[in-house]
Formats: structure tokens, sequence, C-alpha cells
């Protein structure tokens, strides 16, 4: 299947957030006065005008105090769990791979957030009329926001002076990165992304563990959909089988209380 | 029949509640003028508190009442139940539409709720749940039509009176379904949600535990009704409901067992810590003493009876809690607790509830059998 990748490379990344500074300015999003966390991490956490950071971690190394910096946003997963979970059609999978948000169509339930397995969508609390906010992979078609409709990178991928994001097809993203890690020790043997929650669009590999940014190592390999579809599925089976149930029952009690009755006439209470 | 006459005494109590419940339209409205943000603590982390929690899962779950009864009296035609049916659909039903309005309340964009009726979502479990509660909600209202229209409009009695089966085999129908369903909100919470309550058969112990917590609510509301508006129920009749209650909790107590078992998370039981603690509280205050009360001679008397009705109720609000909270702490971590504001609409909504049952059963003939008499 083809779909668009992102391949982020921590190794190459020197935290300097010009990438998080492209997406506040291409998406009209919101600044705030800086107030720093978790060493230089500012804002600490992605939120309702915020959809991407670097965090920036202090861990170690062979031995070593070292200094690393991970981008987050959303991973735009190919069997995305906030799809699924948005029962108004408000986020949606697009054929080339992002995962985009229909404000218009959003009731603001907030189940999305509880869905997704990254815990990305946030939400603007302190708007009277609240929306999600999360990455749209810069992909607006009939909007002003879009870059990757027009053959253009995202923003941050195009603004990091580094090379630490590259953009291209998945399968050529994947390749690349099990290159860069066989061809080099330093790497963990780990692509972030190629199959957590079935697997994402983007992509990560480092040369300290993921765990020292926060990332959840632990999500199941299965897409999240599936486990609700599992459930679903029975709904219209049940909906027959039960319905027709409770109708027999209906009338076929019915009858029999009400030849009780005749009977005796006291039967009812 | 008399002429209409409305009559609604007033007492010190029903004062404060209708304080309390003003309070909460005060609230409400500020809210819905000025956001989420000013008046709850939710935040990034924690998305649902106790709105949807409390009032709207916990309060499905205590309204099961309803298709219980409405099961056993009006499918089953058991007929010896008929003296509570009405009186449990009729909190069934206020308790519905309290949900509505907590649900109204917390969504961010409420003008905005009908949308899923148009732009079907049909892949989430929340499509159901919507679908589902609206339905049924809708649903009790004509039903309670039936009771309404003997006293008010009442050319429209015989009208409802003939699709009554229709209604009332939905009316079993779709609380099945989304009872269940709430439940399989959280199936997605795989690798969040605690395994003590993740499950795959999560839907199925939601809707077990909504129906045995039926027989339980109607014991506690009936001996209240009982004290307040001189209604009497035999506790014969009462144990009966009770020990068929027991009987499904028997089978819901080793359906989780043995699903723990299967998911090798049976050590997680005894393991300490919170989780496993509350756990315990949940099963044991709320399933198992519940059950040995319910098969023992205790639930002859009246004493009996309440005590099974108020722990196995508190197990399951206990059971709903720890879905939300409990098991989620873990993944999402500490940061809500409910503002003020939060709790004095879940509060207010409550008591705003417990008027409305008052008024109507004191207006209405609520209380009284199927059959057709006068009020007492
Ligand atoms: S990372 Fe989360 S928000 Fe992004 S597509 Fe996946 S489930 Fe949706
Ligand atoms: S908050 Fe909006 S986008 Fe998220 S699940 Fe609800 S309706 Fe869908």
């Amino acid at each position: 299947m083809l779909s668009k990748s992102v391949l982020v490379d921590l190794t190459r990344c020197t935290g300097c957030k010009a990438c998080q500074t492209a997406c506040k300015q291409w998406n009209d999003l919101p600044a705030t006065f800086p107030e720093f966390d978790n060493n230089l991490t500012f804002p600490s956490k992605t939120d309702g005008n915020t959809y991407t950071i670097v965090e920036h971690r202090v861990t170690e190394k062979d031995g070593q105090d070292v200094m690393r910096f991970a981008k987050t946003q959303c991973l735009h997963c190919l069997e995305p769990a906030c799809v699924s979970a948005c029962f108004a059609k408000a986020l949606q999978k697009t054929p080339e791979g992002p995962i985009v948000y229909y404000s218009n169509l959003c009731v603001g339930c907030r189940y999305c957030m509880l869905a997704c397995p990254f815990g990305v969508p946030k939400f603007e609390w302190d708007e009277v009329f609240p929306l999600i906010a999360k990455c749209q992979y810069c992909f607006d078609p009939n909007g002003k926001y879009d870059r990757v409709g027009h053959g253009q990178q995202p923003a941050c991928v195009d603004t990091c002076p580094n090379g630490t994001l590259i953009f291209g097809e998945r399968e050529d993203m994947l390749k690349e990165a099990w290159q860069r890690i066989n061809g080099d020790a330093k790497y963990v043997k780990h692509v972030y992304g190629e199959k957590e929650a079935g697997g994402t669009n983007w992509l990560y590999i480092s040369d300290v563990p993921f765990e020292a940014f926060g990332f959840r190592t632990n999500i199941t390999e299965k897409p999240l959909p599936e486990y609700t579809h599992e459930y679903l599925k029975w709904t219209p089976p049940l909906i027959a089988t039960w319905g027709g149930l409770l109708t027999l029952m209906y009338f076929y009690t019915k009858r029999r209380s009400d030849v009780a009755k005749d009977d005796s006439k006291d039967i009812g209470v | 029949m008399a002429a209409q006459k409305w009559s609604f005494k007033m007492t010190p109590v029903r004062m404060v509640m209708l304080a309390l419940a003003a309070l909460a339209v005060a609230i409400a409205i500020y809210r819905l003028a000025t956001g989420l943000g000013t008046t709850t603590n939710l935040n990034d982390q924690w998305p649902w508190g106790l709105w949807i929690g409390f009032d709207v899962l916990t309060g499905v779950a205590l309204a099961g009442g309803g298709y219980s009864t409405a099961l056993l009296v009006h499918i089953m035609h058991i007929n010896k139940f008929n003296v509570i049916a009405r009186s449990a659909m009729l909190t069934s039903m206020l308790g519905y539409l309290l949900v509505m309005v907590g649900l109204f309340l917390d969504i961010g964009q409420w003008f905005n709720f009908w949308r899923p009726f148009v732009s079907w979502g049909y892949h989430s479990v929340l499509f159901e749940v919507f679908w589902c509660v609206s339905l049924y909600t809708m649903i009790q209202v004509i039903e309670f039509g039936e009771i309404a229209t003997e006293k008010v409009a009442k050319s429209w009695h015989k009208p409802i009176k003939r699709i009554m089966p229709v209604l009332l085999i939905l009316g079993v129908l779709l609380p099945t379904m989304h009872q269940s369903s709430l439940g399989g909100l959280y199936i997605i919470e795989v690798g969040k949600l605690h395994p003590l309550w993740w499950s795959p058969l999560i839907p199925l112990f939601f809707m077990m535990s909504s129906f045995f917590v039926g027989p339980a609510m109607v014991t506690i509301e009936t001996t209240l009704a009982g004290k307040a508006l001189g209604h009497h129920v035999e506790n014969s009749i009462l144990r009966s409901l009770v020990r068929i209650a027991g009987s499904l909790m028997v089978i819901y107590l080793a359906l989780r067992i043995i699903d723990l078992a299967n998911r090798s998370a049976l050590g997680y039981v005894f393991a300490g810590g919170l989780e496993s603690n509350m756990f315990l509280l949940e099963m044991v205050a709320g399933v198992i003493i519940p059950i040995i009360i319910a098969f023992s001679p205790w639930s002859a008397s009246r004493s009996g009876l309440v005590t099974f009705g108020v722990l196995t109720a508190s197990g399951v609000v206990i059971n709903r809690m720890n879905v939300v909270f409990t098991g989620m702490y873990q993944a999402l971590g500490p940061g809500y607790f409910p503002s003020w504001m939060e709790w004095a609409v879940t509060i207010g909504l409550v008591c705003g509830a417990v008027l409305a049952y008052l008024f109507i059963a004191e207006n209405f003939n609520i209380l009284g059998n199927h059959e057709e008499h006068e009020p007492a």
C-alpha cells in the first residue's frame, strides 16, 4: 500500500525546535511565553495550540550522560484508533496516509483522546466551543494549510536543518531505517512505528532506548480498530436473535397468563 | 376519573433538594456559556471525568432497573412483579433523562450534538451507544405517555396502548445493546485499562451488572417510597426478585474469575496496591456478600433486602468508577479531581430527578399496580 511516511532519525536531531516553530507558523497556531519544563522542553506537552514539540531529555549512553531530543506529534497510524472511535466521522483517514480532522463534524466528546494509543489528540480547553487539535500532516486538500496535497513536504520536514526528518513512501522509509540500523552498531534495533498499533506513518530510529522519551513500547501490534470490530460485529446477529426471542416470549407468556387469568380471576397480584 | 388535581407537598428536605437542583441549573448555564475549562478540572490527560464516569456510565447502569423489570413483567409476564413495574420504569426514564443532560453538558460542541445522526461513524462503539440511548430515552418517554394519558391528554391513551407491545420489546432490546456497549467503549483501551478490568468480555460484564442492579435499585426505591409515600410492597415479592438477581450474580462472579484466569490476570487480585484493593472491594462488598444475603434467611426481612440493595448498587457504582478512574490511573497518571462545580452539577441533577420522581409519583398512578384503580 502506498502511503507517505516520515523517517525521524533521532541521532541527527540537535533539539533546535525549528520544526516546532515552523508548525506553529504554517498552521497559524498561537504561541505562548516560554516556561521550560523537563530540561529545555517547552511546552512540556502538545496541547490545543501545539501539534508538535521537541522533547529534550538527559539520559545515559555507554556510562555517560548524553542529551537527546525527540520530536513528537500524531504518528498517523495505518489503522488509526482515533478514526475508529469517532462516532461522527470527524476524523478520517485519507488514501495518501494522513489522518485528518474535520472540525465541523466534531461533537467534542473526546473519545478519540482516550482511544489513541499514543495520547495524541488534545483539546482546546480554554475555548467556549473547544475543538480537537492534532497534527494534520500538512494535508488540507481544500483549505489553506495544504502542503502535502500539493506535492510538497510537511512544514517541519522542510525546515529541519539537520536532515533528521525525511519524507517519502513508507516502504522506502522503512528500508532506509533498517539500512541505517544495520550499518551502525550505535542504533537500537527497533524502528518505532513499524509495528506499533499495526504500524504508523511516522517512523523513529534512535541510539538510546525509546523509553527515554516516554514512548510507550508495550503497545499491541494488532491494530486497535480490530479489537472493537470483534465486538461490534456481533451487533446485528444479536439484535436479530435477542429481538426475535423477546417477541416470542412476549406473545407466548402473554397468552399463558391470559389463559391463567380466565381460569382464576385473582391471579394478577 | 377525578378531575385533574396537582399536588406537591413542600418539606424542608425537598426545599434543600430544590435549592441544589437550582444551583446545578445555574452552573449548567454558566458552563454552556463559558466552556469546559472554566467549570471542570478536565484536562488533556483526563478527558473524561465525573460527568461521563458517574452521570453517564453509572447513571445508565443504575437505571437498568427499568429494562430488567420490563423483561420480567412485560415480556415474561410474571404477574406478581406488576406492583413494582411502573415505579421501576419511572426511575429508569428519569435516570436516562439525567444521562442525556449530563452528556449534553459534557460535549464541547453541544450545538453539534445531533451530528452522529447524520454523519455515521458506525465503526465506533460510541455510535451504537448514542443511537440506542437516544432511541431508548424516547421510547421510555412514550411508554410513560401511557401512564400520563390516564390523567392528561386522554385521547392519546388508546393509540399509545396499541403500540405498547412494540415499545416494550424495543424497550428491552435497546438497553441490552447499549448497556453492553458502554463496556465496549473500553475495549479500545487495551494496554491502558488495568487487566483487572480490561477484557474482551467487558461488554458482557457491563450488561449483566446493569441487569442485576435492577432488583437492587427496586428494593431501595420501594423502601424509600414506602416511607415517603405510604407505598408497600410485600417482602416476598422483593425477595424473589432479589433471588433472580442473586443467581445472575453467581454466574457473573464465576465468569469474571474464569476470564481473569484465562488472561493470566488472577495474580493481580492479591497483588496489593490501589487496583487490587479497589477490585477486592468491588467484588467482595458488591457481589459476594450480596449473593450470600440473597440466599440466606436474612433476605426474608426488609433489613436484609435493603442491605442487599445498597451493597449491590454500591458495587456497580464502584465497578464503573474503577473502570473510568482506578483502572486508568496507571496509564493516565495523577492530575484529575472533579471541581466543586462538577460535583454540584452531579448532585443537583440527582436531586432534580428525585424531585421529579416524587412529583410524578404523587400525581400519577405509579405506585398502584398495572390494573386500573385509583392511586392509594
Ligand atoms: S497517533 Fe493517535 S491521533 Fe494519530 S492517527 Fe494514530 S490514533 Fe489517531
Ligand atoms: S471529540 Fe470530535 S473528533 Fe474526537 S471522537 Fe468525539 S466527535 Fe470525533
